[in-house]
């Protein structure tokens, strides 16, 4: 029994200024997944979220490949399978199929949708420069919400101060 | 688990304050939480609260953003804008629900 009232502090002060930058450089389904979470999971608390999509990262905000990437078991002994089988026709696949459900049936969703998210919840989404120019692309063949291609030296200027992850 | 009177009345709370037994709330307290955070219920708070009661009670888990989304039809940009900066925490405890654990 207290006298005051226990209130949760939001210490809605304490989350200002505080910044995030997420670098993602693959492009494989599992690991365009840590990225959007955190990202996710960082809005929700108040901070300010830059993501930076660099190398095969690109293909998560590139319009013909966002909608298909792809989780393989090769090289994945994380995923205990005779390492013999995993190259079989078919099983990347499989594979894929079975990662995209598994995380449809928890109710996350897929890449597009996540991004989509994060931009209503606030987020900043950059596109490397360098990895345009490998690919021959510009804004045009992105996702509509990335708000720029940018230099590397760009973003470390845009995201002084920030927190900083790479995936 | 502490006890703290709120409204004039004795309710069980965690250590930081949310509501541990969902019973103990009604829309009068709810009110009174909301005050307490800083933010005046409007008639859209209100359907968002209420969604979250009603999910609480058929799932029995507090819903997080994405399903408050999905689910409840109120966008991700909505709720950032009626429960600044920590939505998914802040509507669970107006609801007088525990904070959500889902990740997304």
């Amino acid at each position: 029994m207290t006298d005051a009232p226990i209130v949760p502090s939001f210490d809605d002060e304490a989350s200002e200024g505080r910044k995030l930058a997420i670098i993602c450089s693959k492009g494989n389904l599992d690991m365009a997944y840590p990225g959007l979470i955190l990202a996710n999971a960082a809005l929700g608390e108040g901070v300010e979220t830059h993501l930076f999509f660099t190398f095969w990262g690109f293909d998560m905000i590139t319009k013909s490949r966002m909608h298909d990437l792809k989780f393989t078991p090769v090289g994945n002994t994380a995923t205990h399978m005779p390492q013999g089988l995993t190259p079989m026709p078919g099983m990347t696949a499989m594979a894929t199929r079975q990662m995209k459900k598994t995380i449809a049936d928890l109710g996350v969703p897929d890449v597009p949708e996540f991004l989509e998210q994060i931009v209503a919840a606030g987020g900043h989404l950059w596109a490397c420069r360098m990895s345009a120019d490998m690919n021959r692309l510009t804004e045009a063949d992105l996702y509509d919400e990335v708000e720029a291609i940018i230099s590397a030296s760009d973003f470390i200027e845009l995201t002084e101060g920030a927190q900083l992850l790479f995936i | 688990m502490p006890v703290t009177t709120i409204d004039g009345r004795e309710v069980h709370v965690d250590a930081e304050g949310f509501l541990t037994d969902p019973s103990e709330w009604d829309e009068g307290l709810g009110k009174t939480l909301a005050a307490a955070i800083g933010i005046d219920l409007s008639d859209e708070h209100w359907k968002v609260i209420r969604f979250l009661r009603e999910d609480f009670a058929t799932q029995g888990e507090t819903a997080t953003t994405r399903r408050v989304q999905t689910v409840g039809g109120f966008p991700t940009k909505q709720q950032f804008e009626l429960f600044p900066k920590k939505p998914a925490k802040k509507m669970a405890y107006v609801a007088g629900l525990p904070k959500p654990r889902g990740c997304v």
